[in-house]
């Protein structure tokens, strides 16, 4: 039961962190960013108790809803130009489903370092850090670059848990997450500072 | 009362109360007489001592528990600590000189304080999430809400946050190499993560893009202050993990991997400098070679290296105070920092022109400055392992050279008969004065120093001794 939880959470993850990819919404962006955070605290919960791995959900959901509310304060105009075409897609399906290739094929290996974390918290770890990657190598905008961090630190976090289960390690974590959120959030209205005076 | 609580939760605390204030002479004299203050009670009052004032008894403890882990400064690192704390001083007396002193002190305090709770975190490991925080809140320093971010600073996110995750991670797998010394594809795997993430917490070649282009889009002051702390600690960090394992420190190849990365920092952070047309960016390559002098005495035998190391970080401070200070007041004569721009910048800012000039040449170990003790003996010691690698050092010296010189002729070339109008303001004059001054008694007696880098190799168990 637990294992067909977790390869939901894992499948889960695919779809956001794809979505993610795709989706150029900036409501869409963050509903699939507090999703993945869902899918991650199944899968840390395979190697926490329910209060630690909670710790993850409600400091990703917060992180979520700083970066919603800071860009629903800014203008639609800023998001102009985000849009992708047919090709644009083509490619980011292709560089995705690669991700998740790459991801199947080094979940063995990696699991077998990772002190036989489970293929389900291996598989979708790996598979956060590389779209997150693919997510920071293809955009220079501030909240695909704050939404890109934030899932490779997921999934960093989902390997991680397998071998750590500080206290500690659990909030300073939670204080990046935030951390990060709220630095994505700065940048975001000082990005838009200049648009709304050129306007 | 105990030493994390002082050195650590104090300026961070003290961090978040001046944020309110805006006035910036008050800042940068408050800011920097505490720093004084705090360094010299690293320097002067032991630690897990108790020391009698009248009919009191005080004593500072070394440590403090934090949910389980604890914040430990044993007393064997009084003297990093003064010197940290003592160079801090020297930044925050610089900010208001440079006008940022409402973003450096506040956040530099905070920003200084999590440096040392990532020397001070047990398990050691976990400094990378301290060094992370640091680096979100170098952002708000960096940049204005009022004005979007360039790509620098948006590189440099990513850069030093992808380095949190391998080092941790490698913590972790090193544990593993500890419990199993004879397993050579975990020794090898926990290398390569160990690698990675200093390759990008120290911005090694080519993840150092973003070093330039932070220095063109902001005040070279608020990068110079960062390119200062962050790889000081950092590499305190790194040298943490030599001295803690020694399968490490006894590795050849990576002795050799040492002195190959700093080398290549060295030669391609001179050559770099020398064909660059704009001030900032020799500034950036030079920051880049000292990180590379820095590897380079960690490949050296460590009982050389580590004094080495430790001869550099006054010097690197001293220098990078006085390049950004001076590139700072520069850059609000001009409308940019290019060659073009900056020509004949010397009769507009004199003091400004020379502390850059003096500063450049301190880095490429000119006699009688700062650098030059430090990176003679480097030299020395490098060409006594190999004779190849010292020509290489040399190369990357001769373009840091090069590049100073290049700087002189840019902006002593002024149109004939213009006037020497001096647009320095009096704090800037007193700052850069005293700042060319520290460079060149630093060169002309590095002994100097010596009070307080004498015991700091004693913060190592095993290193330097």
């Amino acid at each position: 039961m637990e294992l067909t939880f977790a390869w939901t959470a894992v499948v889960l993850m695919v779809i956001t962190s794809a979505g993610l990819l795709f989706v150029r919404d900036w409501r869409w962006n963050i509903i699939l960013l507090a999703i993945q955070y869902l899918g991650m605290f199944v899968l840390t919960l395979q190697h926490w108790p329910i209060g630690m791995a909670s710790v993850k959900v409600v400091a990703g959901w917060m992180s979520a809803a700083i970066l919603g509310m800071t860009r629903s304060g800014l203008s639609e105009g800023a998001s102009a130009g985000e849009r992708l075409g047919p090709r644009g897609r083509l490619f980011h399906l292709f560089a995705a489903a690669t991700v998740v290739l790459i991801a199947a094929v080094v979940t063995p290996a990696v699991d077998t370092i990772m002190a036989d974390a489970g293929f389900p918290v291996t598989n979708g770890g790996l598979l956060l850090i590389g779209m997150g990657l693919l997510h920071l190598g293809i955009t220079a905008r501030i909240l695909q670059v704050a939404i890109g961090l934030m899932t490779v630190l997921s999934g960093f976090e989902i390997l991680y848990s397998a071998v750590e289960g500080s206290v500690l390690v659990a909030a300073l974590l939670a204080v990046i997450n935030l951390g990060l959120a709220l630095v994505g959030a700065y940048l975001l209205i000082a990005a838009n500072a200049q648009k709304t005076e050129s306007l | 009362m105990n030493a994390p609580t002082l050195w650590i939760i104090f300026p961070i605390g003290l961090g978040i109360l001046l944020l309110f204030i805006n006035n910036q002479r008050f800042l940068s004299l408050v800011g920097g007489s505490i720093a004084v203050i705090l360094a010299a009670i690293a320097q002067f009052v032991p630690i897990e001592v108790a020391l009698r004032v009248g009919s009191l008894s005080l004593r500072l403890d070394s440590g403090i528990t934090i949910l389980g882990r604890s914040l430990m400064i044993p007393p064997t690192e009084g003297s990093l600590l003064a010197l940290i704390y003592g160079a801090a001083a020297l930044w925050f007396f610089g900010a208001e000189a440079s006008r940022t002193a409402t973003r450096l002190v506040p956040l530099g305090f905070m920003i200084i304080a999590l440096m040392v709770a990532s020397i001070a975190v047990q398990p050691f490991l976990y400094a990378a999430l301290f060094i992370e925080m640091a680096i979100l809140l170098a952002i708000p320093m960096l940049t204005s809400i009022y004005r979007p971010p360039g790509r620098g600073v948006v590189r440099f996110l990513i850069y030093q946050t992808l380095a949190m995750p391998f080092i941790l991670l490698a913590g972790w797998l090193l544990a593993g190499v500890e419990a199993s010394p004879g397993d050579l594809a975990l020794t090898a795997q926990s290398a390569a993560m160990l690698g990675m993430g200093f390759a990008f917490l120290l911005a090694i070649f080519p993840l150092y893009s973003w070093i330039p282009l932070l220095i063109e889009e902001n005040s070279p002051y608020l990068v110079g202050f960062l390119l200062w702390i962050l790889p000081t600690i950092t590499i305190i960090f790194g040298a943490g993990f030599l001295d803690r394992y020694s399968w490490l420190r006894s590795s050849p190849q990576l002795i050799l991997a040492l002195r190959y990365v700093g080398l290549l920092m060295v030669v391609t952070g001179g050559a770099f400098a020398a064909f660059q047309r704009h001030l900032g960016r020799i500034m950036a390559y030079g920051s880049i070679a000292e990180t590379g002098f820095s590897l380079l005495s960690l490949s050296l035998d460590l009982n050389l290296g580590i004094p080495i190391l430790f001869l550099l970080i006054p010097a690197r401070a001293l220098g990078l105070a006085v390049w950004s200070l001076s590139l700072t007041i520069i850059k609000e004569n001009v409308e940019t920092m290019r060659f073009g721009e900056a020509r004949g910048i010397l009769r507009v800012t004199p003091l400004a022109g020379a502390g850059m000039i003096i500063a450049t040449l301190s880095a490429g170990a000119f006699p009688l400055l700062a650098g030059f003790p430090s990176r003679l003996a480097l030299w020395e010691g490098l060409s006594r392992e190999s004779v190849g690698a010292a020509l290489w050092m040399a190369i990357g010296i001769a373009g840091l050279l090069i590049s100073a010189f290049r700087s002189l002729a840019v902006i002593s070339m002024a149109d004939e008969y213009t006037a020497w109008t001096a647009r320095e303001s009096f704090t800037q004059m007193t700052m850069l004065g005293l700042g060319m001054i520290g460079l060149f008694l630093l060169g002309l007696f590095p002994q100097a120093v010596h009070f307080f880098l004498a015991n700091l190799p004693l913060m190592f168990e095993q290193l330097g001794r």
